[in-house]
Order: structure tokens, then sequence, then C-alpha cells
């Protein structure tokens, strides 16, 4: 399994054909306490780049874009009743959904993690 | 000789030797506690007594009674709400009067408004309300009219939109007005509205981009959204001013025009705003410039002379209408000669003698490419009436002066603060009506909105926080030209010492404010765990008895 970010602050861990979507540690520093999280349904089909999910902190909400193309598997139900998943686990248990990627490709152009931690470090 | 058999003695104030016990009524003199609405009413209580009506619902106990004595009462003919009738009061507290009275006038006591203090709040021009607006719009014959009345027995109301019309044009130097948007915001959306029909007029509707740069009020891009059309940021330059090279870079077939703030938020002018607007217009769009800081260079500046094609004025802004809690707001739109025939209905025009209501029925062909309505009537006729008042008192000189002693005010606090916070503009040179600080060198930990709270503390309502977004931790401070120079200096001895507060790292600043009615609420429990509707803790069996 392997983990690329991209420069919008979202990672992805692809297994096989599945992606398992997240938001960095860094974003969720940056947004601060976050409050709802709205993600996508299972079914529903994304290009890379789309509008994928809502994040919201106490100041402002944020747009999450899905870093691949492919169709919706699971949205993190657990998010709805605990956003603040998102603050004390953003890498791991505060993972958005999960999809199916359509065009594996798409990963290339993505960072590998010393490419996204020099990245943030540039910021 | 007689004695003192009271035992009463003039008393001194003792030192205090220990911690002051909290009070039995949660009360402290004159602050005083009030519990919710809910919580101090119960379903039995009534400010007023009425005859009952014989449902259990309307009348509680009683009710009750006359539904016993009538037992048909429920089925009969009077009753025509079949099923739905109520059967249980629906639980809305009831006070007496006095005690109705109390509620509100406590809850009152822990507002914060112009009329208690200084309300620093950047870009939103918070200036006193002169009484004598307020003499003038309650005059019966401006506040007792009502919209639809025959427009010859309202002449002298007419006459006030036509006077005060005529002034707004006169001092940005544009062609027309629509004085019907209620706020900012509505202002804006008119402008962008008739920008769109210019456009379409033009067989231009194709173009769907409107160029919004970073130093702009936040409800611009809302506003080019909400009329439908794509918003593109351009960047604001290291002096706080818009990249007018990004600007014009951008500009081809696809913009539709731009919405500019000016002065903007950074409380700086932007010098090149005629530059821009010539690139616009080159370009075939057209320019949105936000009045909501008008208040600046009323008097100095006339927008129509930048080349700008529609911009609304904040009445609860530059012309002293009450903001804030206080309003209504009224927002009217300055038109140029190109947006000028797609403007919206109502006008006031003086036809001979006569004040007449432009409206649809008798919109000639002047109006024929206006694109519609923006609200049912006129407008706010209350807010027309102190504004107008305003600006007679004042003059065309005293208005100049306004924005002079505005400019002067701000550029007092900013630079008697900036060797204690960080001003990022400062350098760019004066500012105009506000005051811009960053949270630069605050101590670990601290961020402006403990600045904030810190200054409830000591009775001042903070600044706007955390805008613009161009800044970190931005605190825009507008002083507005009301303010006297001793008022200035407090304040300025106040933010100095919360600000050293937070340079030092003082905890107790974490934890502010102390001394008002609430300590420091958890924003992110109430976000996370809104409670937005108040349930009874222990709900009572209902009047079945």
């Amino acid at each position: 399994m392997s983990r690329y970010f991209t420069q919008d602050h979202e990672w992805v861990d692809v297994d096989g054909d599945v992606g398992t979507v997240g938001i960095s540690e860094y974003a969720q520093s940056q947004l601060g306490d976050v409050v709802f999280v709205d993600v996508p349904e299972a079914g529903k089909t994304l290009s890379k780049g789309d509008e994928a999910a809502v994040v919201e902190s106490v100041k402002a909400a944020s747009d999450v874009y899905s870093p691949v193309s492919g169709t919706v598997i699971e949205g993190n139900a657990a998010l709805t009743d605990d956003s603040s998943l998102v603050n004390s686990d953003a890498e791991a248990a505060g993972w958005f959904f999960k999809l199916t990627l359509s065009d594996p490709s798409e990963l290339d152009s993505l960072m590998d993690e010393a490419a996204y931690a020099a990245f943030v470090e540039g910021l | 000789m007689s004695i003192n058999q009271s035992g009463w003695r003039p008393t001194s104030p003792e030192a205090n030797t220990g911690n002051v016990p909290a009070s039995v009524t949660g009360n402290k003199a004159l602050m005083l506690e009030e519990a919710l609405i809910f919580e101090i009413g119960d379903s039995h209580t009534t400010g007023v007594d009425f005859d009952t009506f014989g449902s259990p619902a309307n009348a509680g106990a009683q009710g009750t009674k006359d539904a016993a004595r009538n037992p048909g009462f429920l089925l009969s003919q009077e009753n025509k709400l079949g099923g739905l009738l109520r059967t249980a009061p629906i639980g809305l507290p009831g006070l007496s009067e006095p005690e109705t009275v109390r509620h509100y006038t406590r809850l009152s006591r822990q507002n914060y408004g112009i009329d208690l203090g200084f309300f620093p709040l950047g870009s939103c021009t918070m200036k006193h309300n002169p009484r004598l607006n307020e003499k003038m719009a309650r005059l019966p014959g401006f506040s007792d009219v009502h919209p639809l009345q025959p427009v010859d027995t309202v002449q002298g109301a007419l006459e006030v939109i036509h006077q005060l019309a005529h002034w707004l044009v006169t001092l940005t130097g544009m062609t027309s007005v629509a004085m019907s948007p209620k706020a900012g915001a509505h202002g804006e959306l008119c402008g962008i509205l008739a920008i769109r029909a210019a456009l379409e007029a033009k067989g231009e509707g194709a173009r769907k981009i409107i160029l919004v740069p970073e130093s702009a009020h936040g409800t611009n891009p809302a506003t080019a959204a909400f009329a439908g059309y794509s918003v593109e940021d351009i960047p604001a330059t290291a002096e706080g001013r818009v990249d007018t090279a990004a600007l014009k870079a951008r500009l081809g077939p696809d913009v539709a025009g731009v919405m500019i703030t000016n002065p903007n938020t950074c409380g700086l002018f932007e010098r090149d705003m005629r530059e821009i607007s010539d690139a616009v217009h080159a370009a075939g769009g057209f320019v949105y410039c936000d009045g909501a800081n008008f208040n600046a260079i009323v008097g100095r500046v006339r927008p129509g002379d930048l080349g700008i094609d529609a911009m609304h004025i904040n009445l609860h802004k530059t012309f002293s209408t009450p903001h804030g809690g206080g309003g209504p707001g009224s927002g009217p739109v300055v038109f140029s000669e190109a947006l000028t025939p797609y403007a919206p209905l109502p006008f006031v025009e003086k036809q001979g003698d006569q004040f007449v209501l432009i409206e649809e029925e008798n919109a000639d062909e002047h109006h024929a490419g206006s694109f519609g309505r923006m609200v049912a009537f006129h407008g706010q006729m209350g807010m027309f009436t102190r504004a107008l008042t305003y600006i007679l008192s004042h003059g065309a000189d005293g208005l100049r002066q306004v924005s002079e002693d505005a400019v002067l005010n701000a550029n007092y606090i900013l630079r008697s603060l900036d060797d204690t916070l960080d001003a990022p503009f400062g350098p760019s040179g004066p500012c105009m009506h506000e005051a811009l600080f960053s949270d630069s060198g605050l101590a670990t930990g601290f961020s402006t909105i403990d600045i904030a709270k810190g200054l409830i503390d000591e009775g001042f309502h903070p600044m706007t926080m955390y805008f613009p977004l161009v800044v970190h931790g931005a605190m825009l401070v507008e002083p507005t030209e009301t303010e006297s120079k001793a008022a200035l200096d407090q304040f300025i001895a106040a933010l100095r010492s919360v600000a050293e507060r937070a340079k030092a790292g003082d905890p107790s600043l974490k934890t502010a404010p102390h001394f008002a009615p609430r300590a420091r609420l958890d924003e992110t429990l109430a976000a996370r765990k809104p409670v937005l509707v108040w349930k009874d803790p222990a709900p009572l069996a209902q009047a079945a008895e």
C-alpha cells in the first residue's frame, strides 16, 4: 500500500484499485477544530479534482477535492458523529471516503510522503 | 441627650481581606443575571387575562373546565379545526407584565452598542447616530405614511427621496441612483444584476467571470456567485493593494466585470482605480465598487471620476443611520451613464412641481431596459429621512470634514500602536478610514482572539478579527470621525495593555473575558453540539386534570 498527497492537502492510500482519501495532518492543524464533515455517498462518481467532501471548522468551511477519479465505495460515517477524529487522527481514523480508482495512472501526478513534506516546508 | 437607637453608623470601605463570596442570586450588584424566558415563565401565567375561549389549548385549566361544562364543544360547529385542535398547551412561557419588562430590560443591559461606548469594527463604520435624525424620522408626516398611499398625499416623503437621491448622485459624480436596495449586499446584487442586464442587452451574456481582488469585502464574491457568475481571485500586492498587472492580464472576452472595494479592506486607497477601470472598459467589462468604505472619501473623491459603473452606499455607515441590530440597513446604488438604463424601478421624478413615483405602470421608454425590481415598495423610508437629515445638517463642507476626521483618527490609532502591534501595511503610507494590525509577535499559543477577548474586559467591543484574509490574525480597527481624542487615547491604552499581555504570554488572557456576563465560551463545542431548541429539563404533567 502506498500513500500519495495533493497540493490541496488531501492524501490517498492505494491498495489494489481501492483508494482511501483524507486530509493531511498539516491541513487539520491549519483548519483548527473541525466541527462538521460532509462525506460523499457510496455510488457517487468523482473525477480527479472534483469537490468530494466538505470540512468545516469553527472559522472556515473548505471543500475537499478528490485526488483521483473513481466511484465512491463508502463515506466515513464515524465523522458524522465525531468530526473531531479529523483533528485527532487526520491520516488514519479521520479518513473521509474510499473509492475504486478508474485511472491509476493519475497517481503519477501526486506527491509521495517526502515530496509533500518538502512542499509543506516551503509554505 | 438622645441616643441613636437604630445602631446606624456611616461606613467607610475597609481593606478587602479575602475572597468575596459569590452572591446567592448570581447578580453582581447592577450586573444582573437573567435566565432564559422559558425558565422563568410557565404556561399558567399571563400578562393579560382574556375571557376563556373554551378550548383547553387556548385557556389552560379554565378552558378545560369550560369544555367540561359543555362537552359538545370539541365536536361543535364552532370548532372548525377538526382533529387538529390542540388538546394540551403548547408550552409557551407566560410571564406577568413586570416580569416581561424586567426580562428584556435586563437582557438589554448585557448588550453593547454605539450609545454605550467605542465600537471599532473595521469596515463597518459604527459612527454616532445623531438624535436630530431620530427627531426628523419621527415626524408624523414621515413616520405614519404607507407605501400604498396616493402620491399626492405623500409629496413630502417623495421629496425627501428625491433630494437624497440628488445628494448621493452629486457626492459620487454618477448619473442615477436606485434608492430601493435594503442593505449593502442587497445593493451589490442590484449593481451586478444591472451589469448582467447591460451585457445581455449588448448580446454579451456569455461573459461569466467576475474578478474579485483579495482586498475586497467578503460579500463581493458571494454576490457574484449568487448572481450566477464564477468568481476568480486577483492577488494583492505586498503593499496591500490590487495587483493591477495581474488584473489586467486576466481581462478578456469572458470577464463580465470586477468588484473592487475602495478604499479596500486593508484600509488603503486603490490608487490605480482609474487605470483599472479604463482597462476593464476596454475589455468590454464593467466596474462594480463596494462603497462600504465611502466614509473615508466622502466629499473628497467622486467614484464617478474613477470610472466606476455601479456602487452601493451604506446609509447605515457613511450617513449615520442605525447600524448593527439597530437597523434596518439601506443600500442605494449609484450608476454610471452606461448602466443607468438598466437600473431597477422605482424612481422618484419631479414633473413640474409634483413628485411622481415611476413604477411599472408609468415607466416610459427611459426605463424600458430596467432589469426589474429589488423590493416590493420604495426602500427604507425611515433611513432616507435620517440620512437626508445627516447630510443637510452637515452640508457639503461638513461631509468633507467627516472623511478628513475619520482618516485622521484611523491614522492616529495606526501610528500610536505600530510600536506594539505589527502593522503590515504601515510602510505603505497613511491609511484611510481603518488601521490594520497582524498577530505577528504575540507569544506562542496566543492569537488575535485573545486580544479581542481581553478588550471585552476593558469594556470595548472587539475590532474586526481575522479579516482581511491576506493578513494573518488580522485586526481591523475603524474609529470613525465621531470618537474624541480622549476616547481614542483610552482605547489605545487598553489595546496596548492587552497586546503587551499577549506578547508576554499572560495566561489570564487565555481565559478572558473575566468581567463579562459570560466567561470565554467553548466555540468548538457550541459548533459541534449546537443546542438550538430549549428543552424542558423536567416536563410537568400537562393540564389534563
